[in-house]
C-alpha cells in the first residue's frame, strides 16, 4: 500500500494556509520527489504523512504500522554510538534484543559503515552521519520511507555517493520512498516520478514521470532540468512578491 | 561499489582531542600561579603595614594555626561532620528535586504556578532560613537539613527544567517517528539530553547546598548539633582569633572547590566530550 493524499490544506495557527487542498496518489513501491522552492511547505507535507502534523482539512491514508523518517540533519542522538543510534531504532519498534545486535551490524554493513558502529556521531563525517541515519530509518522497517531533504548539507562528491547508494537500496527493498528536495538535478537522477509543488500554498504545479531513459541521456536530463528550474524561479519571485506586498 | 569503497574511507572528525594539553595546563597554571601571587601580597602587606598582628595576620599566621587546629582533631573532626551533612543533604535535595523538575516539565500549569516561586526561592539568601528552622526544630541536624535542602532544590530544579527546555524540537519528532511512548521518550531521549543542564544544575545544586550549610552552622550552634566547619567560624569569632577565621575561611573555600574539581568537573568534561562539545579555555568567561 502506498500514500494517498486527498484535498489535503494546511495552516499553522494565525497564519495563511500552508499547503492548499493537495491531492496525491504514491503507488507502492513508488520512488516520488516532492520539488519546490524553499518555503513551500514540501516539509510540512511530509511532516503530515509522517503524522508529526495534522491537516487543517482533507485527508490522508498511509499504512497502519506508519512512514519511517529521514530528517534533514541526520538527527542522531550525539550520546550514542551509530551503532546504538539504529538499536535504539529497533528497541522502539518492538524488535528482539536478541536479534538486536546482528540486525544493527547487517543495516551498518548496508550503509557501508560496518567498521564505524561503535564511533559518535560527532565523530563522524557528514555523509556517515547521514548514512547512520539512513540504516536507522531502514531499522524501523516499514514500506514507506519519508526522505526531507536529507542529502542538502552534504558536499558533492558524498551527495553523488549516496544517490547511487540510495537509488540501490531502494530497487533491494522495494520501498515506498517520498523524497523532498529543493535540487532539481537531484529529483530527476533519483525518482520515477517528480511532483513539483507551488510556492506558499504549496500546490501539485506539475508532475513529470522520469523513464530510465531520460535519467541517463545527459542531454535529456539537462533540458528537463532547465523547464524545471525555471518553473521554481518563477515560483520563487512570485512568492517573493506576495511577501513583499503583505 | 568503487565510490562506496571510497566513502568508507572518508575522515572521521577527532577535532575535540586537538588543544587539550595545552587548555589542561594552562586551567592548572594559571590560577596557582595567581595564588601564589596574591599569597605573597598578602604576606608582604601584613609585615609593611602598621596593625597589629592579630588584627591583620599574614598567609605565615594562618598556616601556624594549622597544626593545633590538626592536633586536638577539631578541624578534621568539623570538617568530616560538614561534609557528611552536605553530602547526605545533597543527595536527599536531588531525590527530592529530580521528580518534582520531571512532574513541571510535563504539567505546563504546574509548572507556570510554581516555576516563578521556585526561582524566587533560587533567589531568597538560605540564611533567612535559619531562624525559622530553629523555631521549627530547634538546635537539631533538622534545622541544618531544612536550610541545606531549601537552598539546594530549587537550583538542581531550574537545572533540570532548562536542560529539558533546551532538547532540540527536532528529538522529540524523532521519538514519535520511532514510536516512542511516554515513558519511553522521557527514558530514552529526554533524560539523556537534558543532563548537561541537570549536571549544570546539580553543580550549583552543590555550591548552594554547600553554603546554606555554612549559613546554618554558622548560626545554629549548641544543643544536640555536631560541631561543623561553620560553627569553628563562630567560635573564632567569640575567641576573637582571627587566624583560626581565616584558616576556616580558607578550609570551607578548599572544601567546595575539591568537591567540585573533582566531583562535578569530570563528569561535565566526559558529557560534554562524548556529544563533541568542544569547550576551549579562556572563551567561557
Amino acid at each position: 500500500m502506498g500514500v494517498e493524499l486527498h484535498e489535503v490544506s494546511l495552516s499553522y495557527p494565525g497564519t495563511d494556509l500552508v499547503i492548499d487542498s493537495l491531492t496525491a496518489q504514491i503507488d507502492d513501491g513508488e520512488f516520488v520527489a516532492v520539488l519546490g522552492a524553499s518555503g513551500c511547505g514540501k516539509s510540512s507535507l511530509l511532516n503530515m504523512i509522517a503524522g508529526l502534523l495534522q491537516p487543517t482539512s482533507g485527508w490522508l491514508e498511509v499504512p497502519q504500522d506508519g512512514a519511517a523518517f529521514m530528517f534533514q540533519d541526520a538527527n542522531l542522538l550525539p550520546w550514542l554510538s551509530a551503532a546504538d543510534n539504529i538499536s535504539l531504532a529497533l528497541k522502539l519498534g518492538g524488535y528482539p534484543a536478541d536479534l538486536r545486535d546482528a540486525r544493527v551490524a547487517q543495516l551498518l554493513n548496508l550503509v557501508q559503515l560496518g567498521h564505524a558502529g561503535q564511533k559518535k556521531p560527532h565523530e563522524l563525517s557528514g555523509g556517515m552521519r547521514q548514512r547512520v541515519a539512513l540504516a536507522r530509518s531502514l531499522a524501523q522497517d516499514r514500506q514507506v520511507l519519508l526522505m526531507d531533504e536529507p542529502f542538502a548539507a552534504l558536499d558533492a562528491i558524498t551527495r553523488d555517493m549516496l544517490h547511487e547508494e540510495l537509488r540501490s537500496l531502494w530497487q533491494q527493498t522495494g520501498k515506498t520512498i517520498i523524497f523532498v528536495t529543493h535540487n532539481v538535478r537531484e529529483a530527476i537522477r533519483l525518482a520515477g516520478r517528480i511532483l513539483v509543488l507551488s510556492s506558499h500554498p504549496g500546490r501539485i504545479l506539475e508532475t513529470r514521470r522520469i523513464s530510465a531513459q531520460l535519467r541517463n541521456d545527459p542531454a535529456q536530463a539537462a533540458a528537463l532540468a532547465d523547464e524545471l528550474t525555471t518553473i521554481l524561479r518563477k515560483e520563487q519571485r512570485k512568492h517573493e512578491r506576495t511577501s513583499a506586498a503583505g | 561499489m568503487s565510490a562506496l569503497a571510497q566513502q568508507a574511507s572518508e575522515p572521521t572528525v577527532k577535532a575535540d582531542k586537538l588543544r587539550l594539553p595545552k587548555t589542561s595546563l594552562d586551567s592548572v597554571l594559571a590560577p596557582v600561579i595567581t595564588v601564589i601571587v596574591l599569597l605573597s601580597l598578602w604576606q608582604i602587606a601584613s609585615w609593611a603595614v602598621p596593625i597589629r598582628s592579630d588584627l591583620f595576620p599574614g598567609p605565615g599566621a594562618i598556616v601556624a594555626k594549622l597544626p593545633e587546629m590538626l592536633d586536638n582533631g577539631s578541624l578534621l573532626g568539623a570538617v568530616g561532620t560538614s561534609l557528611f551533612r552536605a553530602l547526605s543533604g545533597f543527595l536527599l535535595a536531588v531525590l527530592i528535586a529530580t521528580p518534582i523538575a520531571l512532574l513541571l516539565a510535563h504539567q505546563p500549569l504546574l509548572r507556570k504556578g510554581l516555576g516563578p516561586l521556585i526561582s524566587a526561592m533560587q533567589v531568597l539568601p538560605s540564611i533567612a532560613w535559619v531562624p525559622a528552622a530553629i523555631i521549627l526544630f530547634g538546635l537539631s541536624n533538622a534545622t541544618i537539613y531544612m536550610v541545606l535542602l531549601l537552598g539546594a532544590v530549587p537550583s538542581i530544579i531550574n537545572g533540570l527544567l532548562s536542560g529539558i527546555d533546551l532538547i532540540p524540537h527536532q528529538y522529540r519528532a524523532l521519538s514519535q517517528v520511532l514510536g516512542a511512548d511516554k515513558r519511553q521518550h522521557i527514558w530514552h531521549v529526554e533524560l539523556p539530553a537534558a543532563l548537561p543542564g541537570y549536571v549544570a544544575g546539580l553543580r550549583q545544586g552543590w555550591a548552594f547546598a554547600w553554603r546554606s550549610l555554612m549559613a546554618a552552622e554558622l548560626i545554629a550552634v549548641g544543643g544536640s548539633l555536631a560541631l561543623g566547619v561553620g560553627s569553628l567560624l563562630q567560635r573564632g569569632r567569640d575567641l576573637a582569633d582571627l587566624p583560626l577565621v581565616i584558616l576556616v575561611i580558607l578550609v570551607i573555600l578548599l572544601v567546595g572547590v575539591l568537591i567540585e574539581l573533582l566531583c562535578f568537573a569530570p563528569v561535565e568534561r566526559k558529557l560534554l566530550r562524548d556529544r563533541g562539545i568542544n569547550r576551549t579555555g579562556g572563551k567561557n568567561v
